[in-house]
């Protein structure tokens, strides 16, 4: 027990701190100091109140001979300690409504950002520069499971942080596709709701370059836990390089669409898009976890008609967790994570969904 | 109804008849009885068998936090854990908890001879096994139990919810009927019953608590009905309340959730303002400091409930000043229960104090419930509380307020009132060692969750990053050291109800009470004729 102990307490990412940090924002660091603030008031209280218990129950015990006084009733103490509390707090309530009101003034910003929760992931949509994209926490699941060395960041890291540029007043419009999830960053100290048919605002100013870690803070299913949130705040000629490379890669990702695409080629990406986009639920191996999240290996729409599958796929299940994907993923991954799921594990239909078909579907069904 | 009166219980009223029938016989006297006695007695057992439940489900959830990386139970069984434990605390283990005091101790203490509804008594008392039973199932059904938090938001709970979730509905309906019904009992026989003599501010603290509790209980347990029939509607007959796709708006349920939720909290600590509002006098040798000003503090805690729900929905969005009222309307309550606080290190001030268990309960109660005050005034600060909402820092603070509240309140109370129902004294040493152990293990268990909530750690996770390892295993340490702790708690009650050192009539030379004039044991039917209170 004891050697491990050790071993916990001396492993080098471990940390015995005990407050919350002032942050990176102006903002963050008013927060920071409203809750030094109250933490001191609520000690000195504390101080003399306990002390004042302790004093008496060192002193005024039977066992040293203490006879009990008879006193029951002082109207003048009871207006007193009604008064001076409620004087405390409204000299607590001054400087926290200034605070709440500068954190509720999203006017003016400079850059937009659209945050969409999902089952369990975010999207974010840079408004008016035509670059959106999902974060997926990156922790490998070998990891999770204790099969290998944990990471500094272990369920803390992504594949696609948000980027965000330095001295720059970015407003945040969150909002969710499926249950209520909470978009938070310590250091920035915005933390918003994400709630399904609401948009919520908030917003931040970042000095500092650097990276800066949260996590879903609202329960929103099996895997709240391993939904973080990463923001990377770059200098301005940084950032402007940063959106250009994306707008680059998302022009490419549309030509992929028209490309004539193999079987294996189709496999490979389908493998990796699925990993992502859908093993959350259908789990890694295809079996699903029953009866919330049905098993795709075997079953009757994954070795049916195409079309079914393509259907589900990019109109999701109403009623049910199963989400619509037409929207959230490209052609060309829907197309690969279905030809997957027609042909792996077991699961042998043979034929191959391309990217033109799944643009073929959607265009019928408009 | 006269036809099925069982004539043996005719001639309560009787004076001199009442004394030659004790209880039935056999099982069926347990099934059957009207006696507020066993029902007391049943409640009391009930809440016990459901603490060590939702306790050793926490004790699962501390297991698999006791180190990074998952261990021993998958997410999916994890949230389902997390969400039992929740309210198998609050519905099984506290508030039945009190129902069993009040109907042992209110009608002792108003010299009344019962409830004022005594089959309706028996009736919420069986609701509960029913109820639990129910929900507990979940757990064995495809798709697993509840996994959604004990304050089920939708449309995680509705159109995201395992299928088990409308025997969660039903289980949760029986419960809130079980409620009002024993809330209607309490506040029948409060008024209606009391001995000659006994006006309203001579009742002691327990009553008065307990009467505004009951009114409590009686406006919110109808609301909490109401949000989990939407819900009922929403998943089985194409409403969308709460479903924003058809229209609806999942923050309904959040405001209608709390606008039962908050009031409930204060349901669970109001009576044990009660109790140990009975037992400080009693071990200080002194009178009640301020008794006038208690009652109103607890009317006024009571009001301020209603008025406060949206604080726990500040990260939602709600414009700048409903988010302003909510602050201001929550910093509010911190008058009233300071008054409180105060009055009771008043009380202790220049006693004669000892520190038997029923004392030293008291006595952490009174100043770590005090902490949980602290904490919870720092989350009625709006702007703060982005920081605190839904981390670890409020983990810890509802379990500052709810462990040394809710249960050291109740953990006292059995203490203290144990002579009376048994006619045996407790093990003093033992329950020294009880008290000891549960104040080491709650505050490390609790105290370092502080720290990891303003490290950045949400709740209701299943794994967590390294930089909180420390402090959860901290925690999960304390927590293990509580749970077993509690087992010899039941090993001191089964001693006291087998043996022990006969107990006097009025076994505490401080107390004060109509329940210290009976003899110990109380013999089974009491105050047939109402003793005159002066």
């Amino acid at each position: 027990m004891g050697l491990l102990l050790w071993l916990v307490f001396s492993s080098a990412h471990a940390s015995w701190g005990v407050n919350m940090t002032p942050g990176a924002t102006e903002v963050s660091r008013s927060v920071f100091d409203l809750h030094m603030t109250i933490f001191w008031i609520c000690v000195v209280i504390g101080v003399i109140v306990f002390g004042a218990m302790f004093w008496s129950m060192l002193v005024h015990r039977r066992s040293v001979g203490q006879k009990p006084a008879h006193f029951h009733e002082s109207t003048t103490v009871e207006i007193l300690w009604t008064v001076v509390p409620l004087l405390i707090l409204i000299v607590m309530a001054i400087p926290a409504t200034k605070v709440l009101i500068d954190i509720y003034d999203t006017s003016e910003s400079e850059l937009d950002i659209q945050i969409t929760g999902y089952q369990w992931k975010w999207h974010y949509k840079y408004l008016g520069e035509d670059v959106e994209f999902f974060s997926n926490m990156s922790t490998p699941r070998s990891q999770i499971e204790n099969r290998s060395a944990k990471g500094e960041h272990y369920l803390l890291e992504v594949d696609e942080p948000m980027v965000v540029p330095v001295g720059t007043k970015v407003r945040f419009l969150i909002t969710s596709a499926d249950v209520i999830h909470s978009w938070w960053v310590p250091a920035l100290a915005v933390k918003k709701d994400a709630i399904p048919g609401f948009i919520n605002e908030s917003w931040t100013r970042i000095e500092e370059p650097g990276i800066y870690r949260g996590q879903c803070t609202e329960l929103c299913g099996k895997d709240h836990g391993f939904m973080p949130v990463v923001v990377e705040a770059k200098s301005k000629e940084d950032y402007a390089d940063w959106l250009a490379e994306r707008k680059q890669l998302a022009a490419a990702e549309k030509e992929l669409t028209s490309k004539e695409w193999t079987m294996d080629e189709l496999m490979v990406r389908g493998e990796k898009a699925y990993v992502t986009a859908c093993a959350a639920c259908h789990m890694p191996g295809g079996e699903g976890l029953p009866p919330m999240f049905p098993a795709l290996k075997g079953s009757a729409i994954a070795v049916g008609p195409a079309k079914g599958h393509i259907d589900i796929v990019v109109n999701g299940k109403p009623g049910t967790s199963m989400a619509a994907f037409g929207k959230q993923l490209s052609e060309v991954d829907i197309a690969a994570i279905i030809t997957y799921e027609r042909n792996a594990w077991g699961n042998a239909v043979g034929d191959m969904v391309t990217p033109k078909d799944i643009l073929a579907f959607k265009q019928a069904q408009e | 109804m006269s036809a099925v009166i069982d004539p043996g219980h005719v001639g309560h009223g009787h004076a001199g008849h009442d004394h030659h029938h004790g209880p039935a016989k056999g099982l069926m006297r347990w099934v059957l009885t009207t006696n507020h006695k066993d029902i007391g007695t049943m409640y009391l057992w009930f809440s016990f068998a459901m603490f060590l439940l939702g306790g050793s489900m926490a004790m699962v959830i501390r297991a698999e936090l006791f180190q990074p990386g998952l261990q021993i139970v998958q997410p999916e069984f994890f949230n389902q854990m997390t969400t039992m434990h929740g309210l198998i605390m609050v519905f099984g283990a506290v508030m039945p908890a009190f129902v069993g005091l009040a109907n042992w101790m209110i009608p002792l203490m108003i010299g009344a001879p019962d409830m004022a509804l005594p089959r309706m008594n028996n009736f919420s008392f069986w609701l509960l096994p029913a109820a639990f039973g129910l929900l507990v199932s979940t757990l064995f059904m495809e798709g697993g139990g509840p996994n959604f938090g004990w304050t089920f938001y939708a449309p995680l709970s509705t159109t995201y919810g395992p299928e088990s979730t409308t025997f969660f509905i039903f289980a949760v309906h029986l419960m809130g009927i079980s409620s009002i019904m024993g809330a209607i009992n309490v506040v029948a026989t409060i008024l209606n019953l009391r001995a000659p003599g006994m006006t309203l501010m001579k009742m002691p603290l327990f009553v008065w608590t307990w009467l505004i509790t009951g009114f409590l209980l009686i406006a919110v347990m109808p609301v909490l009905a109401g949000c989990v029939t939407m819900m009922l509607m929403d998943i089985h007959f194409g409403t969308s309340f709460f479903s924003a796709a058809g229209g609806g708006d999942p923050v309904l349920f959040q405001h209608v959730f709390w606008f039962f939720g908050h009031p409930e909290v204060y349901i669970m600590i109001l009576p044990a303002f009660g109790a140990v509002s009975a037992i400080i006098p009693a071990f200080a040798r002194k009178p009640l400091f301020g008794y006038t000003s208690m009652v109103y503090a607890t009317a006024a805690i009571a009001f301020l409930s209603f008025v406060v729900w949206a604080h726990h929905m500040f990260t939602v969005g709600i414009p700048l000043t409903g988010q302003l009222f909510f602050m201001y309307a929550t910093m509010l309550i911190a008058v009233p229960t300071g008054v409180k606080v105060f009055n009771w290190a008043s009380t202790m001030w220049r006693g004669s104090m000892t520190f038997e268990t029923p004392m030293l309960f008291s006595v952490a109660f009174v100043i770590l419930f005090t902490i949980g005050g602290f904490s919870g005034l720092m989350l009625a600060i709006a702007p703060a509380d982005f920081q605190y909402h839904d981390t670890y820092f409020v983990v810890a603070h509802f379990h500052y307020v709810l462990v040394p509240g809710a249960i050291f309140g109740i953990f006292a109370s059995a203490y203290y009132w144990l002579p009376k129902w048994t006619g045996h004294m407790y093990d003093e040493t033992l329950g020294k060692l009880h008290f000891w152990m549960s104040f080491v293990g709650m505050n490390l268990a609790f105290f370092p969750m502080h720290f990891v909530g303003l490290a950045g750690m949400p709740r209701r996770i299943p794994d967590y990053n390294m930089m909180f390892a420390n402090f959860n295993m901290v925690s999960s340490i304390g927590a293990f050291m509580f749970g077993a702790t509690q087992l010899l708690f039941l090993f001191i009650v089964i001693k006291c109800i087998r043996g022990g050192k006969p107990a006097p009539a009025k076994p505490w030379d401080g107390a004060e009470g109509l329940e210290w004039s009976v003899p110990s044991p109380a013999p089974y039917h009491t105050f047939s004729t109402p003793p005159e209170v002066k």
